[in-house]
């Protein structure tokens, strides 16, 4: 029987390094979410190309073999070691952030011309036009998705278990070893994920209504971030990016 | 062409001899793909004049407004504001293609107001106002938010304030976009087709702030409007566009009563 004691010392300390690993990332993946979705939308074919290879390359691997390139190749490449969780964290920050970035992008591809323009007339520079007219009306609509990515990666932290780092999956399978209890063991993880993932849909649906209260119910924009990564989606792009984390677990 | 030299740079409005040329458009030409909008475009306008451009749509009234706010640049040509080249800079004597800083400089003597309004709707309507002037002039936070209040009441809103540009009718989104345009000091003001997107009984309240300002001010203007009453009463001139080219142009009275041009009395019989 799975007993009071295998969960304090075990998924208790798993629970807590779940956690910090789902935080650290996903501030990691919000930063390169943000630089690379905006360098996407630069004017300049150069920075609008390499931030696209950073984009495709980051997408295109999986953030599993990816933390095992940072933990078992780099130190016979390099002759440095990552702590792993800091390796975890990377990859699945790296990994996250390239997928947000196609939010960032989209969401500011739905920001009307004319208010880049009203900017322009009234002198603004391009950063202070991002910081102070486009990220803003563009934010509300980066929510919902990002919702979908922080679970993604919430789920996606289980994959740190297999380099060494004592998350509540790790946790799981050595009071499995240790009980021979299966069932409950991996019920309880089960249940443990979907509960977090509740918690942060919540706490987004919040941060969601408080985003659209500070524009003021903005007039109903034609061209919104859905309805373009729903086209983006039928040409085989966009969406894609938000359910292809799928593939890495 | 006098060299930029010639022009004095101080440009304070105070010390600038009215009836100087503030705006030059020199050879001017835009194409769009196959279509050349603008031909070969010669114009100026003077210090303190409001001149008024009329034509058909597709004439390139609304292309020479986009020009002098650098949302398009020339194809060729070269554009002047107060002695200073808008898209140039003379590097070793020779005309290059300027860059971003300058012509950021030359673009604060110039202010715009859209058709469409394209207040920020993530600002309630006094930072519309303020955040400019905060954050491109520098101006202290105080002094925008006073010069923005008196701005807001001569455009006759001071009760709105507090409200985002979503709570406002279109013609009172429009008077706060005047009170933007302006609380950056421009030396020219260009209105593009300002009362065009607004229900017609709106309209009225607009052009009324328009006229006061005009007639109170020693501001520049450039307008774009089908609201040919309006042009009567505030134009010093009136150009008058079709494909590209102006075909006629003149004080308002003589424009309006005694056209010379064909192609001018058969668009004002169509508009009139």
């Amino acid at each position: 029987m799975m007993t009071e004691g295998m969960f304090t010392n075990y998924f208790l300390p798993g629970i807590w390094i779940t956690i910090q690993v789902t935080v650290f990332s996903a501030l990691l993946a919000v930063v390169v979410a943000f630089v690379i979705g905006t360098l996407r939308t630069s004017r300049l074919w150069i920075v609008r190309f390499l931030s696209g290879i950073y984009f495709e390359l980051f997408r295109g691997t999986s953030s599993l073999v990816l933390m095992f390139w940072l933990v078992f190749a780099v130190p016979l490449m390099f002759r440095w070691q990552f702590v792993p969780m800091y390796a975890g964290v990377l990859a699945l920050g790296l990994t996250y952030g390239a997928y947000g970035s196609e939010v960032v992008r989209g969401a500011l591809a739905a920001v009307p011309a004319a208010q880049r323009e009203a900017g322009v007339a009234l002198g603004f520079t391009k950063f202070q036009r991002l910081r102070r007219i486009e990220i803003p009306q563009a934010w509300p609509e980066m929510v919902p998705p990002f919702n979908n990515l922080l679970i993604e990666l919430l789920k996606g932290t289980a994959l740190v278990s297999t380099i060494m780092v004592a998350d509540m999956t790790y946790a799981a399978n050595l009071v499995r070893i240790g009980s021979n209890e299966s069932a409950p063991v991996y019920t309880l993880l089960l249940v443990l994920y979907f509960v977090f993932a509740f918690v942060l849909t919540r706490g987004m649906r919040v941060l969601e209504r408080h985003a659209k209260s500070r524009i003021g119910q903005a007039p109903p924009r034609g061209d919104s971030l859905w309805s373009r990564l729903t086209l983006r989606s039928n040409a085989g792009e966009g969406t894609g990016a938000l359910t292809a984390g799928g593939t890495s677990r | 062409m006098p060299s930029p030299a010639d022009t004095p740079r101080d440009s304070n409005s105070a010390s600038r001899a009215n009836g100087a040329e503030l705006v030059r458009f020199d050879k001017v030409t835009k194409r769009f793909g196959d279509v050349t909008v603008l031909d070969q475009l010669d114009f100026s306008v003077d210090t303190g004049k409001h001149v008024t451009l009329i034509g058909p749509s597709g004439s390139g009234k609304t292309t020479i407004l986009r020009l002098l706010m650098t949302l398009l640049t020339p194809d060729e040509g070269t554009i002047k504001v107060d002695g200073d080249y808008l898209n140039h800079e003379e590097r070793n004597g020779t005309l290059a293609k300027a860059g971003e800083k300058h012509v950021r400089e030359v673009r604060k003597k110039i202010g715009m107001v859209f058709q469409q309004f394209n207040l920020f709707p993530n600002m309630k309507v006094l930072r519309n106002v303020t955040e400019a002037p905060v954050h491109v002039l520098g101006m202290s936070k105080d002094e925008a938010d006073q010069r923005a209040r008196e701005l807001i009441e001569l455009v006759g809103l001071s009760e709105q304030l507090d409200k985002y540009p979503s709570q406002l009718s279109g013609g009172q989104q429009q008077r706060v976009a005047i009170a933007r345009a302006l609380a950056m000091r421009p030396q020219v003001l260009l209105l593009d087709e300002v009362t065009s997107a607004l229900d017609p009984e709106l309209v009225a309240g607009v052009l009324d702030v328009l006229r006061d300002i005009a007639h109170t001010t020693d501001i520049t203007m450039l307008v774009v409007t089908h609201e040919m009453s309006f042009a009567r009463d505030i134009s010093d001139a009136v150009l008058m566009f079709d494909r590209g080219k102006i075909v006629e142009s003149g004080p308002p009275d003589k424009m309006f009563s005694e056209p010379e041009h064909e192609r001018t009395r058969e668009f004002l019989s169509t508009v009139l």
